[in-house]
Protein backbone atom coordinates (compact mmCIF):
# COMPACT_ATOMS: atom_id res chain seq x y z
CA UNK A 1 0.00 0.00 0.00
CA UNK A 2 1.77 3.23 -1.19
CA UNK A 3 1.57 6.42 1.28
CA UNK A 4 -0.41 9.14 -0.72
CA UNK A 5 1.68 12.44 0.31
CA UNK A 6 0.42 16.02 -0.46
CA UNK A 7 3.15 18.60 -1.66
CA UNK A 8 1.33 21.88 -0.92
CA UNK A 9 1.87 25.37 0.13
CA UNK A 10 -0.85 28.00 0.06
CA UNK A 11 1.44 30.17 -1.61
CA UNK A 12 2.03 30.09 -5.53
CA UNK A 13 5.64 30.40 -7.13
CA UNK A 14 7.55 28.89 -3.71
CA UNK A 15 8.77 25.77 -5.61
CA UNK A 16 5.61 23.09 -5.28
CA UNK A 17 6.23 21.66 -8.18
CA UNK A 18 9.94 21.49 -8.44
CA UNK A 19 9.88 20.00 -5.03
CA UNK A 20 6.96 17.23 -5.96
CA UNK A 21 9.12 16.71 -9.18
CA UNK A 22 12.76 16.59 -6.73
CA UNK A 23 11.10 14.57 -4.23
CA UNK A 24 9.70 11.89 -6.46
CA UNK A 25 12.87 11.54 -8.54
CA UNK A 26 14.73 11.27 -5.28
CA UNK A 27 12.02 8.24 -4.03
CA UNK A 28 12.07 6.89 -7.09
CA UNK A 29 15.90 6.85 -7.50
CA UNK A 30 16.10 5.21 -4.25
CA UNK A 31 14.22 2.24 -6.12
CA UNK A 32 10.84 2.98 -4.74
CA UNK A 33 7.55 2.91 -7.30
CA UNK A 34 6.64 6.37 -7.15
CA UNK A 35 3.43 8.06 -9.13
CA UNK A 36 3.32 12.04 -9.06
CA UNK A 37 -0.38 13.68 -9.83
CA UNK A 38 -0.30 16.76 -11.29
CA UNK A 39 -3.42 18.71 -9.51
CA UNK A 40 -2.84 22.03 -10.91
CA UNK A 41 -5.72 21.48 -13.74
CA UNK A 42 -5.94 23.92 -16.13
CA UNK A 43 -2.36 25.16 -15.35
CA UNK A 44 -0.21 22.16 -15.42
CA UNK A 45 3.54 22.31 -15.22
CA UNK A 46 4.62 19.07 -13.57
CA UNK A 47 4.86 17.52 -16.95
CA UNK A 48 7.30 20.03 -18.13
CA UNK A 49 9.62 19.93 -15.08
CA UNK A 50 9.89 16.33 -15.59
CA UNK A 51 10.15 16.75 -19.34
CA UNK A 52 6.87 14.56 -20.50
CA UNK A 53 5.30 17.43 -22.15
CA UNK A 54 5.35 15.77 -25.38
CA UNK A 55 4.23 12.29 -24.43
CA UNK A 56 0.83 13.32 -22.80
CA UNK A 57 -1.87 11.27 -24.26
CA UNK A 58 -4.37 11.03 -21.35
CA UNK A 59 -4.73 13.15 -18.05
CA UNK A 60 -6.12 12.95 -14.68
CA UNK A 61 -9.54 14.50 -15.72
CA UNK A 62 -9.95 11.23 -18.41
CA UNK A 63 -9.53 9.20 -15.69
CA UNK A 64 -11.68 9.92 -13.24
CA UNK A 65 -14.21 10.69 -15.98
CA UNK A 66 -13.75 6.85 -17.33
CA UNK A 67 -12.27 8.16 -20.98
CA UNK A 68 -8.67 6.31 -20.07
CA UNK A 69 -7.51 4.07 -18.03
CA UNK A 70 -5.15 4.63 -15.17
CA UNK A 71 -2.44 2.38 -17.23
CA UNK A 72 -2.86 4.36 -20.45
CA UNK A 73 -2.68 7.83 -18.64
CA UNK A 74 0.05 6.95 -16.44
CA UNK A 75 3.42 7.74 -18.17
CA UNK A 76 6.85 6.33 -17.40
CA UNK A 77 10.10 8.52 -16.54
CA UNK A 78 12.72 7.56 -19.71
CA UNK A 79 15.44 8.12 -17.07
CA UNK A 80 13.93 6.37 -13.49
CA UNK A 81 11.78 3.49 -14.99
CA UNK A 82 10.02 3.67 -11.51
CA UNK A 83 8.68 6.99 -11.46
CA UNK A 84 5.21 7.85 -13.13
CA UNK A 85 3.73 10.77 -13.90
CA UNK A 86 -0.31 11.62 -14.01
CA UNK A 87 -0.56 14.41 -15.37
CA UNK A 88 -3.09 17.55 -15.27
CA UNK A 89 -5.15 18.41 -18.14
CA UNK A 90 -4.31 21.83 -19.47
CA UNK A 91 -7.83 22.38 -21.28
CA UNK A 92 -10.33 22.02 -18.53
CA UNK A 93 -10.53 23.77 -15.05
CA UNK A 94 -10.50 22.79 -11.36
CA UNK A 95 -14.42 22.28 -11.59
CA UNK A 96 -13.96 18.77 -13.61
CA UNK A 97 -12.47 17.36 -11.24
CA UNK A 98 -14.75 15.63 -8.55
CA UNK A 99 -14.17 13.62 -5.11
CA UNK A 100 -15.56 10.44 -6.59
CA UNK A 101 -13.52 10.83 -9.36
CA UNK A 102 -10.06 11.33 -7.58
CA UNK A 103 -10.87 9.26 -5.06
CA UNK A 104 -11.04 6.22 -7.57
CA UNK A 105 -7.96 7.02 -8.78
CA UNK A 106 -5.76 7.55 -5.68
CA UNK A 107 -7.28 3.94 -4.73
CA UNK A 108 -6.07 2.56 -7.53
CA UNK A 109 -2.40 4.26 -7.62
CA UNK A 110 -2.16 3.11 -3.64
CA UNK A 111 -2.49 -0.71 -4.50
CA UNK A 112 0.43 -0.52 -7.00
CA UNK A 113 2.66 2.44 -5.67
CA UNK A 114 5.19 2.61 -2.74
CA UNK A 115 4.36 6.43 -2.70
CA UNK A 116 1.67 8.62 -4.64
CA UNK A 117 3.05 12.23 -4.76
CA UNK A 118 0.28 15.07 -5.29
CA UNK A 119 1.38 18.20 -6.63
CA UNK A 120 -1.11 21.19 -5.48
CA UNK A 121 -2.07 23.91 -7.11
CA UNK A 122 -1.35 27.17 -5.06
CA UNK A 123 -4.61 28.53 -3.20
CA UNK A 124 -7.05 27.14 -0.71
CA UNK A 125 -9.74 26.20 -3.14
CA UNK A 126 -11.50 23.15 -4.94
CA UNK A 127 -8.36 22.12 -6.26
CA UNK A 128 -6.06 22.41 -3.63
CA UNK A 129 -8.33 20.78 -1.34
CA UNK A 130 -9.23 18.16 -3.65
CA UNK A 131 -5.26 17.26 -3.59
CA UNK A 132 -5.06 17.31 0.09
CA UNK A 133 -8.40 15.49 0.49
CA UNK A 134 -6.97 11.71 0.86
CA UNK A 135 -3.31 12.52 1.86
CA UNK A 136 -1.81 10.36 4.52
CA UNK A 137 1.16 12.83 4.74
CA UNK A 138 2.19 16.80 3.61
CA UNK A 139 4.84 18.52 2.75
CA UNK A 140 4.51 22.03 3.49
CA UNK A 141 6.52 24.43 0.91
CA UNK A 142 7.41 27.51 1.90
CA UNK A 143 10.41 30.15 1.50
CA UNK A 144 11.64 31.99 4.19
CA UNK A 145 9.44 34.88 3.64
CA UNK A 146 6.40 35.94 6.01
CA UNK A 147 3.65 35.42 2.87
CA UNK A 148 4.46 32.45 2.21
CA UNK A 149 4.77 31.39 6.40
CA UNK A 150 1.14 32.64 6.59
CA UNK A 151 -0.03 31.22 3.59
CA UNK A 152 1.26 27.80 5.14
CA UNK A 153 0.11 28.76 8.38
CA UNK A 154 -3.48 28.85 6.85
CA UNK A 155 -2.79 25.63 4.95
CA UNK A 156 -1.77 23.43 7.89
CA UNK A 157 -5.55 24.53 9.49
CA UNK A 158 -6.95 23.51 6.39
CA UNK A 159 -4.71 20.04 6.40
CA UNK A 160 -6.30 19.22 10.27
CA UNK A 161 -9.70 20.09 8.98
CA UNK A 162 -10.77 19.11 5.50
CA UNK A 163 -8.07 15.80 4.88
CA UNK A 164 -10.20 12.70 5.12
CA UNK A 165 -7.95 11.96 7.96
CA UNK A 166 -8.98 14.70 9.88
CA UNK A 167 -12.55 14.23 9.49
CA UNK A 168 -12.58 10.37 11.36
CA UNK A 169 -10.19 11.93 14.08
CA UNK A 170 -6.78 11.05 12.23
CA UNK A 171 -4.28 13.23 11.55
CA UNK A 172 -2.01 14.03 8.45
CA UNK A 173 1.72 13.85 9.36
CA UNK A 174 2.87 17.20 8.25
CA UNK A 175 6.67 18.43 7.27
CA UNK A 176 7.95 21.61 6.31
CA UNK A 177 9.98 22.23 3.58
CA UNK A 178 11.69 25.53 3.59
CA UNK A 179 13.07 25.93 -0.34
CA UNK A 180 14.76 28.87 -1.82
CA UNK A 181 17.01 29.29 1.58
CA UNK A 182 20.21 31.87 1.41
CA UNK A 183 22.03 31.47 4.57
CA UNK A 184 23.85 34.60 4.13
CA UNK A 185 21.09 36.85 3.78
CA UNK A 186 19.34 34.66 6.64
CA UNK A 187 22.15 35.67 8.52
CA UNK A 188 21.80 39.22 7.47
CA UNK A 189 18.32 39.26 8.54
CA UNK A 190 16.73 39.56 5.21
CA UNK A 191 15.23 36.83 5.34
CA UNK A 192 13.02 34.82 7.60
CA UNK A 193 15.72 31.69 9.85
CA UNK A 194 14.87 28.53 9.94
CA UNK A 195 14.11 28.74 13.37
CA UNK A 196 11.77 31.96 13.24
CA UNK A 197 9.70 29.78 10.66
CA UNK A 198 9.87 26.33 13.15
CA UNK A 199 8.68 28.73 15.49
CA UNK A 200 5.39 30.46 13.63
CA UNK A 201 4.69 27.00 12.40
CA UNK A 202 5.38 24.66 15.40
CA UNK A 203 5.60 21.82 12.70
CA UNK A 204 9.08 19.22 12.05
CA UNK A 205 11.33 20.43 9.05
CA UNK A 206 11.38 17.84 6.48
CA UNK A 207 14.73 19.81 5.13
CA UNK A 208 16.10 22.70 3.87
CA UNK A 209 16.53 24.01 -0.27
CA UNK A 210 19.48 26.07 -0.73
CA UNK A 211 18.58 28.92 -3.38
CA UNK A 212 20.19 27.62 -5.97
CA UNK A 213 21.03 28.31 -10.18
CA UNK A 214 21.10 24.54 -10.42
CA UNK A 215 17.26 24.36 -9.64
CA UNK A 216 16.16 26.43 -12.21
CA UNK A 217 18.44 25.55 -14.77
CA UNK A 218 17.38 21.50 -14.42
CA UNK A 219 13.76 22.76 -14.92
CA UNK A 220 14.32 23.80 -17.87
CA UNK A 221 15.84 21.04 -19.38
CA UNK A 222 12.81 19.06 -17.79
CA UNK A 223 14.75 17.28 -15.26
CA UNK A 224 14.60 17.40 -11.68
CA UNK A 225 17.50 18.29 -10.50
CA UNK A 226 18.04 15.29 -8.19
CA UNK A 227 18.78 13.89 -11.80
CA UNK A 228 20.18 16.81 -13.97
CA UNK A 229 22.61 17.64 -11.39
CA UNK A 230 22.92 15.30 -8.53
CA UNK A 231 25.92 16.99 -7.01
CA UNK A 232 24.11 20.04 -6.50
CA UNK A 233 23.95 21.50 -2.98
CA UNK A 234 20.04 21.67 -3.87
CA UNK A 235 19.94 17.64 -5.19
CA UNK A 236 21.88 17.04 -1.81
CA UNK A 237 19.05 18.37 0.36
CA UNK A 238 16.19 16.84 -1.62
CA UNK A 239 17.87 13.63 -1.58
CA UNK A 240 18.12 14.13 2.11
CA UNK A 241 14.41 15.22 2.39
CA UNK A 242 13.58 12.07 0.38
CA UNK A 243 15.17 9.47 3.45
CA UNK A 244 13.88 11.38 5.77
CA UNK A 245 10.15 11.12 4.08
CA UNK A 246 11.26 7.69 4.17
CA UNK A 247 11.39 7.62 7.99
CA UNK A 248 15.67 8.03 7.61
CA UNK A 249 16.95 10.15 10.58
CA UNK A 250 19.35 12.30 8.67
CA UNK A 251 21.07 15.10 10.25
CA UNK A 252 19.92 18.58 9.19
CA UNK A 253 22.68 20.57 8.59
CA UNK A 254 22.03 23.91 7.77
CA UNK A 255 23.40 24.92 3.90
CA UNK A 256 25.91 27.53 5.79
CA UNK A 257 27.83 25.05 6.63
CA UNK A 258 28.94 23.31 3.75
CA UNK A 259 30.45 27.01 2.82
CA UNK A 260 32.92 26.82 5.12
CA UNK A 261 36.03 29.28 4.46
CA UNK A 262 35.42 30.47 0.88
CA UNK A 263 32.17 31.82 2.85
CA UNK A 264 34.36 33.38 5.47
CA UNK A 265 36.60 35.12 2.67
CA UNK A 266 34.28 36.29 0.38
CA UNK A 267 30.99 35.64 1.24
CA UNK A 268 30.32 39.22 2.91
CA UNK A 269 32.14 41.00 0.45
CA UNK A 270 30.36 40.05 -2.61
CA UNK A 271 27.40 41.32 -0.87
CA UNK B 1 -39.81 -2.40 8.25
CA UNK B 2 -41.23 -0.04 5.23
CA UNK B 3 -40.19 3.82 4.92
CA UNK B 4 -43.48 4.86 5.29
CA UNK B 5 -43.94 2.72 9.00
CA UNK B 6 -40.71 5.11 9.51
CA UNK B 7 -41.89 7.97 8.68
CA UNK B 8 -45.29 7.32 10.38
CA UNK B 9 -43.51 6.78 13.80
CA UNK B 10 -40.92 10.03 13.51
CA UNK B 11 -42.88 13.20 14.99
CA UNK B 12 -41.61 16.75 14.63
CA UNK B 13 -39.22 17.60 17.12
CA UNK B 14 -38.65 21.17 17.92
CA UNK B 15 -35.36 22.28 19.25
CA UNK B 16 -34.58 25.34 21.29
CA UNK B 17 -31.36 26.83 20.42
CA UNK B 18 -29.70 29.92 22.42
CA UNK B 19 -27.15 31.68 20.21
CA UNK B 20 -25.26 34.67 20.64
CA UNK B 21 -25.74 37.54 18.86
CA UNK B 22 -23.73 40.87 18.18
CA UNK B 23 -26.05 43.72 19.46
CA UNK B 24 -25.37 46.67 16.96
CA UNK B 25 -27.14 49.89 19.08
CA UNK B 26 -27.19 52.79 16.34
CA UNK B 27 -27.26 56.36 18.12
CA UNK B 28 -28.10 59.46 16.94
CA UNK B 29 -26.69 61.46 14.85
CA UNK B 30 -27.09 58.65 12.69
CA UNK B 31 -24.96 59.99 10.28
CA UNK B 32 -21.79 60.08 12.45
CA UNK B 33 -22.85 56.86 14.33
CA UNK B 34 -22.16 55.20 10.73
CA UNK B 35 -19.21 56.72 10.48
CA UNK B 36 -17.92 54.98 13.31
CA UNK B 37 -19.05 51.86 12.47
CA UNK B 38 -16.94 52.31 8.94
CA UNK B 39 -14.36 52.96 10.77
CA UNK B 40 -14.37 49.98 13.21
CA UNK B 41 -15.14 48.03 10.20
CA UNK B 42 -11.98 49.74 8.26
CA UNK B 43 -9.74 48.26 10.83
CA UNK B 44 -11.64 44.74 11.49
CA UNK B 45 -13.25 43.94 7.54
CA UNK B 46 -15.16 40.94 7.44
CA UNK B 47 -16.03 41.19 11.45
CA UNK B 48 -19.18 40.42 10.68
CA UNK B 49 -19.57 38.04 8.36
CA UNK B 50 -21.16 35.21 8.98
CA UNK B 51 -21.92 36.36 12.41
CA UNK B 52 -25.54 37.08 14.05
CA UNK B 53 -26.24 40.67 14.58
CA UNK B 54 -28.96 42.03 16.31
CA UNK B 55 -30.09 45.62 15.64
CA UNK B 56 -31.67 47.72 18.60
CA UNK B 57 -33.49 50.05 17.94
CA UNK B 58 -34.19 51.35 21.65
CA UNK B 59 -32.10 53.84 21.86
CA UNK B 60 -32.66 55.19 19.03
CA UNK B 61 -35.73 54.95 19.00
CA UNK B 62 -36.64 55.59 14.74
CA UNK B 63 -40.02 55.39 13.49
CA UNK B 64 -41.01 52.16 11.40
CA UNK B 65 -40.59 53.72 8.57
CA UNK B 66 -36.77 54.91 8.77
CA UNK B 67 -36.29 51.07 9.87
CA UNK B 68 -35.70 50.32 6.12
CA UNK B 69 -33.12 52.63 5.18
CA UNK B 70 -30.95 51.55 8.38
CA UNK B 71 -31.18 48.04 7.23
CA UNK B 72 -30.08 48.97 3.96
CA UNK B 73 -27.12 50.94 5.36
CA UNK B 74 -26.17 48.01 7.08
CA UNK B 75 -26.63 45.90 4.09
CA UNK B 76 -24.55 47.85 1.89
CA UNK B 77 -21.81 47.47 4.51
CA UNK B 78 -21.96 43.65 4.51
CA UNK B 79 -23.63 43.45 7.70
CA UNK B 80 -26.87 41.04 7.45
CA UNK B 81 -29.47 42.10 10.16
CA UNK B 82 -31.36 38.59 11.76
CA UNK B 83 -33.75 40.28 13.76
CA UNK B 84 -34.44 44.07 15.01
CA UNK B 85 -35.01 44.88 18.98
CA UNK B 86 -37.88 47.88 19.21
CA UNK B 87 -39.60 47.95 22.40
CA UNK B 88 -41.56 51.15 20.75
CA UNK B 89 -42.51 49.18 17.73
CA UNK B 90 -45.46 47.18 17.10
CA UNK B 91 -45.16 45.54 13.64
CA UNK B 92 -42.89 45.60 10.46
CA UNK B 93 -43.30 45.06 7.31
CA UNK B 94 -42.12 41.19 6.01
CA UNK B 95 -39.56 42.61 3.31
CA UNK B 96 -37.86 43.30 6.95
CA UNK B 97 -35.84 41.17 9.75
CA UNK B 98 -38.60 40.13 12.37
CA UNK B 99 -38.85 41.47 15.40
CA UNK B 100 -37.22 39.78 18.70
CA UNK B 101 -38.80 40.52 21.60
CA UNK B 102 -37.34 39.70 25.56
CA UNK B 103 -33.67 38.89 24.95
CA UNK B 104 -32.06 36.80 27.09
CA UNK B 105 -34.94 34.12 27.02
CA UNK B 106 -35.33 31.71 29.63
CA UNK B 107 -33.64 28.49 28.51
CA UNK B 108 -36.52 26.43 27.59
CA UNK B 109 -36.90 22.87 28.24
CA UNK B 110 -36.73 20.18 25.65
CA UNK B 111 -39.45 17.78 26.82
CA UNK B 112 -41.98 20.21 27.23
CA UNK B 113 -44.28 20.72 23.96
CA UNK B 114 -43.59 22.86 21.48
CA UNK B 115 -46.91 24.85 21.71
CA UNK B 116 -45.94 25.80 25.46
CA UNK B 117 -42.70 26.64 24.34
CA UNK B 118 -43.43 29.33 22.06
CA UNK B 119 -45.17 31.52 24.57
CA UNK B 120 -42.69 30.89 26.98
CA UNK B 121 -40.11 32.07 24.57
CA UNK B 122 -42.04 35.48 23.77
CA UNK B 123 -41.80 36.14 27.90
CA UNK B 124 -39.26 38.49 28.28
CA UNK B 125 -37.45 36.65 31.27
CA UNK B 126 -34.93 38.29 34.12
CA UNK B 127 -31.47 38.76 33.15
CA UNK B 128 -29.43 35.89 34.22
CA UNK B 129 -25.44 34.53 33.74
CA UNK B 130 -25.48 32.01 30.85
CA UNK B 131 -25.66 28.32 32.64
CA UNK B 132 -22.32 27.46 30.61
CA UNK B 133 -19.59 29.43 31.44
CA UNK B 134 -16.74 27.07 31.00
CA UNK B 135 -13.24 27.90 29.46
CA UNK B 136 -12.51 26.45 26.38
CA UNK B 137 -9.08 25.08 26.55
CA UNK B 138 -7.23 25.10 23.11
CA UNK B 139 -4.21 22.44 22.81
CA UNK B 140 -3.20 23.23 19.57
CA UNK B 141 -1.96 26.14 18.11
CA UNK B 142 -4.47 27.95 16.37
CA UNK B 143 -3.87 28.63 12.33
CA UNK B 144 -3.94 31.58 9.84
CA UNK B 145 -7.71 32.15 9.09
CA UNK B 146 -9.31 30.26 11.84
CA UNK B 147 -11.42 31.58 14.42
CA UNK B 148 -12.39 30.56 17.81
CA UNK B 149 -15.61 31.49 19.07
CA UNK B 150 -16.79 30.62 22.49
CA UNK B 151 -19.20 33.14 24.01
CA UNK B 152 -19.63 31.96 27.19
CA UNK B 153 -16.30 31.77 29.19
CA UNK B 154 -12.54 32.06 28.76
CA UNK B 155 -10.36 30.64 25.65
CA UNK B 156 -7.01 29.30 26.91
CA UNK B 157 -4.82 28.20 24.03
CA UNK B 158 -1.91 26.37 24.60
CA UNK B 159 0.19 26.58 21.83
CA UNK B 160 0.19 29.69 19.09
CA UNK B 161 -1.84 31.86 17.54
CA UNK B 162 -1.25 32.16 14.10
CA UNK B 163 -1.05 35.36 11.69
CA UNK B 164 -4.94 36.12 10.34
CA UNK B 165 -6.48 34.36 12.99
CA UNK B 166 -8.74 35.25 15.78
CA UNK B 167 -9.92 34.07 19.02
CA UNK B 168 -13.34 36.04 20.38
CA UNK B 169 -14.28 34.82 23.71
CA UNK B 170 -17.07 36.26 26.08
CA UNK B 171 -14.54 36.51 28.93
CA UNK B 172 -10.86 36.33 29.22
CA UNK B 173 -8.06 35.01 26.41
CA UNK B 174 -5.14 33.75 27.54
CA UNK B 175 -2.47 32.51 25.11
CA UNK B 176 0.43 30.22 26.22
CA UNK B 177 2.36 30.57 23.14
CA UNK B 178 2.83 33.53 20.92
CA UNK B 179 -0.09 35.47 19.79
CA UNK B 180 0.33 36.58 16.00
CA UNK B 181 -3.37 37.13 15.31
CA UNK B 182 -6.17 38.69 16.82
CA UNK B 183 -7.99 38.54 20.27
CA UNK B 184 -11.53 39.89 21.25
CA UNK B 185 -12.43 39.21 25.22
CA UNK B 186 -15.36 40.18 26.99
CA UNK B 187 -17.12 40.57 23.34
CA UNK B 188 -20.44 39.74 24.50
CA UNK B 189 -20.12 42.92 27.05
CA UNK B 190 -17.71 41.43 29.47
CA UNK B 191 -15.68 45.00 30.26
CA UNK B 192 -13.31 42.91 33.15
CA UNK B 193 -11.92 40.40 30.84
CA UNK B 194 -8.76 40.21 29.97
CA UNK B 195 -6.04 39.45 27.36
CA UNK B 196 -2.62 37.29 28.34
CA UNK B 197 -0.07 36.01 26.50
CA UNK B 198 3.55 34.53 26.83
CA UNK B 199 4.70 36.75 23.59
CA UNK B 200 3.00 39.74 21.93
CA UNK B 201 3.72 39.92 18.25
CA UNK B 202 -0.68 40.80 18.36
CA UNK B 203 -2.20 42.52 15.57
CA UNK B 204 -5.30 43.51 17.57
CA UNK B 205 -6.16 43.16 20.96
CA UNK B 206 -10.23 44.12 21.75
CA UNK B 207 -11.94 43.80 25.17
CA UNK B 208 -15.61 44.51 25.33
CA UNK B 209 -15.50 46.28 21.91
CA UNK B 210 -12.48 48.56 22.46
CA UNK B 211 -9.54 47.69 20.73
CA UNK B 212 -5.78 48.45 20.00
CA UNK B 213 -4.08 47.57 16.40
CA UNK B 214 -0.24 46.71 16.57
CA UNK B 215 0.40 49.97 15.00
CA UNK B 216 -1.01 51.89 18.06
CA UNK B 217 0.96 49.66 20.96
CA UNK B 218 3.72 50.65 22.21
CA UNK B 219 6.87 49.06 20.31
CA UNK B 220 8.21 47.86 24.19
CA UNK B 221 5.33 45.49 24.80
CA UNK B 222 6.29 43.71 21.62
CA UNK B 223 7.74 40.23 21.93
CA UNK B 224 6.92 39.81 25.62
CA UNK B 225 4.60 38.16 28.01
CA UNK B 226 1.89 41.11 28.52
CA UNK B 227 -1.95 41.68 29.70
CA UNK B 228 -4.40 43.73 27.62
CA UNK B 229 -7.30 45.59 30.31
CA UNK B 230 -9.72 47.93 29.80
CA UNK B 231 -9.89 50.68 31.83
CA UNK B 232 -11.88 53.93 31.36
CA UNK B 233 -12.94 53.02 27.28
CA UNK B 234 -8.70 52.68 27.10
CA UNK B 235 -6.74 49.47 26.20
CA UNK B 236 -3.95 49.02 28.63
CA UNK B 237 -0.87 46.70 27.30
CA UNK B 238 0.61 45.74 30.15
CA UNK B 239 4.40 43.84 30.47
CA UNK B 240 4.05 40.79 32.61
CA UNK B 241 7.94 40.59 32.82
Amino acid sequence: MAKVVVVTSGKGGVGKTTSTASLGAALAQAGKKVAVIDFDVGLRNLDLVLGAERRVVFDLINVTQGVAKLSQALIRDKRVDTLFLLPASQTRDKDALTEEGVANVIAELREKFDYVICDSPAGIERGAQLAMRFADEAVIVTNPEVSSVRDADRIIGLLDSRTLRAERGESVNKYILVTRYDAARAARGEMLTIDDVLDILSTPLLGIIPESEGVLRSSNVGSPVTLNEPNNAAARAYFEAARRLQGEDVPMVLPVDRRGLFDRLFGRRAA
Amino acid sequence: MTSAATIQKKSIRFRARSFVAFALAPEAPLGEWLRGLDRWTENSPGFFAGRPVVLDLNILKPNPREVAGLVAELAARGIRIYAIEANAIDALGPELPPLLRGAKTAIIDEAQAPSSQTAKAAAPAKLEEPPESSALIIESPIRSGQSVFHPHGDVIVLGSVGSGSEIVAGGSVHVYGTLRGRAFAGATGNGKARIFCQKNEAELLAVDGWYRTADDMEPSSRGRPIQAFLDNGVIWVAALD
